[in-house]
């Protein structure tokens, strides 16, 4: 008899398994990987002490500081304060909570601090077939290295520190089948988009993602990223790919990569994972990539996405698709082309790797963010930044007139003080678009590096094919 | 957590589809470092105008969603960010049930492991409650239903081991702990040490 033809997801399920579900029980699923950030962190250490708790495998969790901490390099390195109080507050708890408890912490002013989704996978602390939790949502991004990875809440964050292991119903399984050869001008960010754009903000929900087809494979690790990373955007509980060689080219050589013959060992393992042929995914859906244009979105949720070159769609007697174009200042049936824009970020856990900045200095290189428009260029992580700075492209974003900033998840959310005004158009590269996520009463078109980076230089909304 | 059997109160109604967690709870009220007081902040920005001041056409701000401890909102309640902030806000203002069509996976874990109970309800039933703003309904865990004044009572799904935490208010932190032997051989097997 031929063994049981398993997905991705189901073979990363299987080997996690402390306790198998039953109908009255979730399963008990062991976590190979815990990171933990300042802000989903205190409330949980806080339960361990009130309970007289230790946290169970110290060398399994990581710690870093993103989301409250200032990007301003006088602010990080200068010897100025941390501008907000309530921020400061929050490094410091979790500098005394990391020594108090015995977790390595990635603190401020470390070399390979940065965005919790940009170090896990960058120091090779991600890999395949690990099971990856944090208290944060983009969790789904390290799914791109094919390991089962999702977002929780604090409460679970105490779960882990205590127990490395979290009560888990198995959700269901979505093959996004996506083939065909992605065109010029049009790359990860957009492809996720327009996925979300097709299933819904709620299209994945219950659900774990498979990104399959040729041109997922065809993709590099940053844009494998990307989107994994957006997984959660269309409700998903974890979005994966398979490892294939380009994942192993990756993780070779990373800090915390097997080495040597174990290395050899974790290959041969990590061969096995792929979804085998004939397994069954719950639901199915097919993607023509070859036909994709550069996307933006015009609302306020990320499945409010249309082609860069269209119009905003029309639905009337719908209060609330009204409400959320009124915010945003739209009308039904506008082009959303020559729109002016106030501010551009590129950056965050979607867009902030080095190809992304790569492909954002291409479109830059040899000219000047237009008058009155703010861009500010936030490397995911202070590798990412020395990489950059290597090759240059600091350069490139200065003398175009662009902001270079120390990593942190900046002005992906109005938390550490880099904000957009109220009223304020911005093209942004990260994930949310939700009311008064970048600032209150701001207005966030989300968009790929190359379309922010043309919008920057054109000050208003741009098709990168057009400056390409 | 206080175990929940049964609710009864009228409801207070946010007909918004897509409610996320960046509304229930804005990201500048995230630099706390306890979970209490944040039910202030809950819809901070519907709920307030720039000045601070009570937003009076907001439903949360009219006389008679004072004191109701059920919530009805648009289809996919609580998509977006993780955070617990957003049950910690809720349940601080004094909510005991969400209901709607859809909730967000993490936000519905969240909700269960403090005490808010997710309501999953019918398209029908839920029209009705949209259009009956402060009704008196009961929400029953015994029997999983919702009850509308009208008499009419709907089912509901709720998970059987989050259905027994809340009605015995039992956390999961303990349960997980139960497990020591059977995690101990896991790691066992997986050279965990």
């Amino acid at each position: 008899m031929n063994a049981p033809a398993h997905t991705l997801f189901e073979k990363a399920w299987r080997a996690h398994e402390v306790v198998p579900e039953t109908a009255d029980t979730p399963a008990v699923l062991y976590i190979d990987l815990h990171l933990i950030h300042e802000v989903t962190s205190p409330q949980a250490f806080t339960v361990l002490r009130q309970r007289g708790l230790q946290i169970r495998r110290p060398q399994l969790t990581f710690a870093t500081m993103d989301h409250s901490t200032p990007t301003r390099t006088e602010q990080v390195f200068g010897g100025a304060p941390i501008a907000i109080e309530a921020a400061a507050r929050q490094v410091r708890e979790l500098e005394s909570n990391c020594a108090a408890f015995g977790l390595e912490l990635l603190n401020l002013r470390h070399a390979q601090r940065g965005i919790v989704h940009i170090i896990g996978p960058e120091l090779g602390l991600t890999q395949p077939g690990k099971t990856v939790v944090c208290g944060d949502s983009h969790t789904s991004t390290h799914g791109a290295l094919g390991a089962l990875a999702f977002g929780i809440g604090t409460t679970e964050v105490g779960h882990v520190l205590a127990t490395q292991c979290l009560l888990q119903r198995k959700p269901r399984t979505l093959a996004i089948n996506v083939s065909g050869k992605l065109p010029a001008g049009v790359g990860a960010k957009d492809l996720i988009l327009a996925i979300i754009g097709r299933i819904g903000v709620a299209g994945g929900t219950g659900h774990a993602i498979e990104y399959r087809g040729d041109t997922i494979r065809a993709l590099d690790m940053d844009g494998r990223m990307t989107v994994c990373n957006m997984s959660i955007e269309a409700g998903a509980r974890a979005g994966m790919i398979a490892p294939d060689e380009t994942t192993f080219a990756y993780l070779a050589g990373r800090p915390h990569a097997p080495r040597g013959e174990a290395w050899e060992r974790a290959v041969e393992r990590w061969r096995q994972l792929p979804t085998d042929p004939g397994a069954q995914f719950d639901k199915a859906i097919d993607i023509d990539a070859s036909t994709l244009e550069p996307m933006v979105t015009y609302g306020t949720n990320p499945g409010m996405v249309m082609p860069i070159g269209g119009a905003i769609p029309e639905r009337a007697g719908d209060p609330v698709f009204e409400k959320s174009l009124a915010y945003m200042g739209f009308a039904p049936g506008q082009p959303i082309r020559e729109h002016p824009v106030n501010v551009v970020f590129v950056g965050s856990c979607t867009n902030g790797r080095l190809s992304d900045l790569r492909l954002a200095a291409s479109l830059l290189r040899g000219r000047k963010v237009a008058p009155g428009v703010q861009m500010l260029v936030v490397p995911g992580s202070q590798q990412v930044k020395r990489l950059a700075e290597a090759e240059g492209l600091h350069r490139v974003f200065l003398e175009a007139g662009a902001e270079w900033r120390e990593s942190g998840c900046s002005m992906c959310l109005g938390m550490n003080g880099d904000l957009v005004g109220k009223g304020q158009y911005a093209v942004s590269t990260s994930n949310r678009n939700f009311e008064g996520r970048q600032g209150i009463g701001a207005r966030t078109l989300l968009a790929s590096p190359l379309t922010a980076a043309a919008c920057a230089v054109r000050g208003c909304v741009t098709d990168p094919r057009e400056l390409m | 957590m206080e175990p929940i059997r049964t609710l009864r109160s009228r409801t207070a109604v946010l007909a918004v589809s897509d409610i996320d967690t960046d509304q229930i709870i804005p990201a500048r009220f995230l630099t706390t470092t306890t979970r209490e007081g944040l039910g202030k902040h809950l819809f901070a920005d519907w709920r307030y105008g720039p000045d601070g001041v009570p937003r009076p056409g907001f439903a949360l701000n009219r006389p008679e969603a004072a004191g109701c401890t059920i919530l009805v909102a648009g289809d996919n309640f609580g998509c977006g960010s993780s955070r617990e902030h957003a049950p910690w806000a809720l349940t601080d203002y004094g909510f005991r049930a969400v209901v709607s069509t859809r909730i967000a996976d993490i936000f519905r874990s969240n909700a269960l492991k403090n005490g808010l109970v997710p309501v999953l309800i019918d398209p029908a039933t839920h029209r009705w409650l949209l259009e009956h703003a402060g009704a008196e309904v009961s929400i029953d865990l015994e029997t999983t239903t919702l009850t509308l004044p009208t008499g009419q009572a709907a089912r509901f799904p709720l998970e059987p081991f989050a259905r027994f935490c809340l009605m015995n208010g039992v956390d999961e932190l303990g349960f997980l702990l139960g497990r020591e032997a059977q995690i101990a051989a896991y790691e066992a097997r997986a050279g965990i040490a």
